[in-house]
């Protein structure tokens, strides 16, 4: 059996080196082969120590669960005993994650864009070509205009009710007001209305 | 430069559709040869994860850009790993035609 799929980790600010190396007389001696943390190690290493941060409040900035960070921290601090004891060097790279990127607002076409190249700046728009671009927070939208609600339905596949479907968030993400089982969308094959 | 635009029909004068995942037509538009191609979405009458389906199908036609009303919780993180970049227009009046002279620019 194939293991099961690790959730992909959320990191929001990859390091700005990309490993450490030991010295002192000893260190030519030693076994040089590099211990390699994962980004999603330092980040969590980041958000707990540097940061601050609880292991739950950190869980919720990588989009993983609380026992998930925790089992990454762990982790994290065992490779980076083991390369301080062996003299080991660091090297920072790989891990399932992806970084996330800042998003933009455009004045001429009121559209919405993020940047995926972190390296590069973004001077216009990538839509409408205008020049009138300013950053914004995606938390925003999300607190501003709720997820807006599509001509979709969602409905329930023990008791046929129905809610409208709000753009974004998978159906089965509600429970039925009627009978608290899970939702389904409409017009999909599990949404079929079980006779009893 | 390939860009995808999640539309609810499969002509020019097409809007946009309410859902990346569940739309009608995924609309390939290449920048430099200006070419329209149409490809039908599959994934429209899927009971779940018809995003990151989707996101698969866009993806493998080497999009660079993806124009949509939405984009979901599950495709976010796809996409940023994948480095493909969203806009989000919340404008569905826009035809496909007026979309594709705004990416003349």
């Amino acid at each position: 059996m194939s293991p099961r799929i690790k959730t992909i980790r959320k990191v929001l600010n990859p390091p700005a080196i990309k490993g450490f190396k030991p010295y002192g007389p000893e260190t030519g001696k030693l076994d040089t082969e590099p211990v390699n943390l994962l980004y999603e190690e330092y980040e969590a290493l980041r958000l707990s120590d540097y940061d601050m941060l609880n292991h739950h409040q950190s869980s919720v900035l990588m989009e993983v669960s609380r026992p998930t960070f925790t089992r990454i921290y762990a982790s994290a601090l065992q490779k980076i005993a083991k390369a301080f004891v062996e003299g080991r060097q660091i090297a920072i790279n790989g891990g399932k994650v992806y970084f996330d990127s800042d998003w933009y607002n455009c004045k001429g076409c009121n559209c919405n864009f993020n940047n995926p190249e972190r390296d590069e700046e973004i001077l216009k728009c990538p839509l409408c070509g205008d020049k009138r671009i300013k950053s914004f927070d995606p938390a925003q939208i999300n607190d501003a205009e709720s997820p807006s609600i599509t001509d979709d339905v969602c409905i329930c596949a023990h008791c046929g009710s129905m809610q409208p479907h709000k753009a974004g968030i998978p159906c089965n993400q509600f429970v039925c007001p009627e009978c608290g089982s899970r939702m389904k969308r409409k017009g999909t094959s599990g949404a079929k209305i079980k006779k009893n | 430069m390939k860009i995808a635009i999640a539309s609810n029909g499969n002509t020019l004068e097409s809007t946009l559709d309410k859902s990346f995942g569940r739309c009608s037509y995924f609309i390939i538009y290449d920048r430099e040869s200006k070419a329209v191609e149409y490809i039908p979405n599959p994934n429209k009458d899927m009971e779940e994860n018809a995003g990151p389906a989707s996101v698969e199908l866009v993806a493998s036609r080497s999009v660079t850009k993806i124009i949509s009303y939405e984009f979901g919780m599950k495709i976010k993180p796809l996409l940023d790993s994948l480095k493909i970049q969203m806009i989000v227009l919340k404008d569905p009046e826009k035809t496909i035609r007026v979309i594709i002279e705004m990416l003349n620019h």
